[in-house]
């Protein structure tokens, strides 16, 4: 046999590559060729709306731009405060939720299907729907809070530049807890249920086994989950745009939609690409530490 | 027997979470079955008048037909493209040896994580170039760029997760890696692979930040899109929107229905990887 298994090893290495080969060229051409097209666009001056000026090569000075344009900053740091606000409550829900899946012993199918829906439905939808329940005066969310004096009558939530966050938030927890609450049912149901029932005879409160037991054997799921959303909330752009358009003012301007601002209504292609590149730098170093952490998690689990 | 605290208080909250989840919904199929008088007074949960109007107006008036017949064909096409070309692809990366799977592997994923803005620039360019603004190539090959990775990445767990032992008998019988593949592997995966097929329809169903860049009138908009641009800029017409966006909602929530447990076997297997 022995003297068969390297031919064998070689054509299977060649049948390898052959398959692999056509996907990984549309990756490279719709994919990879396009984002180094974006690093070079992002270092020239390119105006669509003044042709005749051509497409000088600056170097940095789109870069250098946007670190003095106080509309990027604001933008920045609106992008990553979303992030850090929406994910977590998005992780604590989950939890709560998986929890609550878990247990269910009757109606499992129908609470899939209702965490699923709000996960499933397109988010120019979600953002409609939660634009539309928080509409000043009439809409039901915007009217119950009166109702309830947490705010004026005649508040009206997409004026106020911090109460607008509110709808874009609440319809990111809404959308994604469940797809959250589904990465960590499945987590929970790796978790071995007699190591529940040694606490529980051991004389540990449900809280106490939750903490210790659960909890730490959740913890690489919980890593996942979080990870996922965090780069998806980093890249944040439907719900900005839909809700508020980035109002009142630049108030809730998300780093991607002032990029598509400047690329697609300001036509101004060299800076619209070099904020671009930086919503890239920002979602990649945050996936390049994570790739590197799962890498290090599946080899241990392997081994 | 009386309940248990800490039994009750999970349902409570639970029964709580799956009522945030579900009010919004029903509030919009209310909503969009209201009369237009009626939508911006305060109103009972229960709809006490119903009318058609909105759904009437929106293919009497805004033609929505058109939108959908768009995002239908643009996702099923992306779909039939990217799920046959990522499942080799997705096979070899799950079965056969080769140097540097990990690392392609994690290139999948890398990519799959592209912030979507950074090649809207290019992109566009580059439909220009070719003519291909507004049309449905034009908006088919952005999709790939998510659709592929996205497919690549679940199917490798789907064929992660068969039993190698059918595999193995059928080549000790002398059957070739590929006819293995098609005769054995691919019935064994076909749930899997529908799994993958319908996330990867949904994401392209739900895509909006490249069809907006991409499409330049009505006639290419998607369902996305569409309904976005049916804001006046001062008015909202409200009522037609909420029906617009029932009819976005209805074929994704069939295939909730449907196929809820492949939805959670294709989120499930994305994440964890077999």
């Amino acid at each position: 046999m022995n003297h068969r298994a390297v031919p064998i090893e070689r054509g299977e290495t060649r049948l390898a590559w052959l398959l692999v080969a056509p996907a990984v060229a549309v990756i490279l051409l719709v994919s990879l060729v396009p984002i180094a097209v974006t690093a070079w666009e992002a270092l020239h001056a390119h105006d669509l709306r003044l042709p005749w000026l051509g497409r000088p090569f600056i170097g940095a000075g789109n870069f250098m731009e946007a670190a003095s344009d106080p509309r990027f900053g604001a933008a920045l740091v609106h992008t990553v405060a979303f992030a850090l606000i929406s994910v977590p409550l998005e992780l604590m829900l989950g939890l709560a939720l998986a929890v609550m899946m878990h247990s269910a012993v009757r109606g499992r199918a129908f609470i899939r299907v209702s965490a699923l829906l709000p996960w499933a439905i397109p988010t120019v939808v979600a953002a409609l729907l939660w634009r539309f329940m928080f509409e000043a005066q009439t809409g039901i969310l915007a009217a119950s809070f009166q109702t309830f004096g947490l705010v004026g009558p005649a508040f009206d939530w997409f004026v106020h530049p911090l109460a607008a966050w509110v709808p874009i938030i609440a319809a990111d927890v809404w959308k994604t807890t469940p797809f959250v609450a589904i990465l960590l049912l499945a987590g929970l149901q790796t978790i071995d249920p007699a190591l529940g029932e040694a606490a529980r005879i051991d004389g540990a409160s449900p809280a106490r086994e939750f903490l210790t037991i659960t909890l730490p054997l959740l913890a690489p799921a919980l890593v996942v989950a979080a990870a996922f959303r965090m780069l998806d909330a980093l890249r944040l752009f439907d719900l900005a745009y839909v809700i508020t358009g980035g109002g009142p003012g630049t108030a809730t301007e998300p780093l991607s939609l002032y990029a598509f601002i400047a690329l697609m209504q300001r036509l101004r292609f060299g800076y619209g690409s070099a904020l671009s590149v930086i919503v890239f730098l920002l979602t990649f170093a945050f996936a390049l530490v994570w790739v590197r952490a799962l890498g290090r998690s599946l080899s241990g689990a392997r081994s | 027997m009386k309940a248990r605290p800490e039994a009750v208080v999970p349902a409570a909250a639970g029964a709580l979470l799956l009522a945030a989840s579900l009010f919004p919904i029903y509030w919009m199929v209310a909503s969009s079955l209201t009369p237009e008088s009626r939508l911006f007074e305060s109103r009972p949960l229960l709809p006490t008048a119903v009318t058609f109007e909105h759904y009437r107006a929106l293919f009497d008036e805004r033609d929505f037909l058109v939108p959908i017949r768009n995002s239908l064909l643009v996702s099923g096409l992306t779909t039939i493209v990217a799920v046959p070309v990522a499942a080799l692809c997705a096979y070899a990366l799950a079965r056969l040896r080769m140097r540097g799977k990990g690392l392609l592997l994690a290139f999948v994923l890398a990519v799959s994580m592209f912030p979507q803005i950074s090649i809207v620039p290019p992109l566009y360019l580059i439909l220009r170039e070719l003519r291909l603004l507004n049309t449905y190539p034009g908006l088919v090959l952005p999709y790939l760029t998510f659709s592929m990775p996205l497919a690549i990445w679940l199917l490798t767990g789907f064929f992660r997760q068969l039993p190698r032992d059918l595999e193995e008998a059928a080549m000790l019988d002398g059957a070739t890696r590929m006819r293995t593949l098609r005769d054995v592997v691919l019935p064994l995966a076909a749930p899997g692979v529908a799994s993958t097929a319908i996330l990867t329809f949904l994401y392209c169903w739900n895509e909006f930040l490249f069809a907006l860049s991409f499409t330049l009138g009505p006639d290419r908009y998607t369902v996305p899109v569409a309904i976005m641009l049916f804001r006046g800029r001062y008015q909202v017409p409200w009522g037609e929107v909420l029906a617009a966006t029932v009819l976005a909602t209805i074929p994704v929530a069939l295939l909730v229905l449907a196929c809820q447990r492949r939805i959670v076997a294709g989120l499930t297997v994305g994440a964890t990887k077999g």
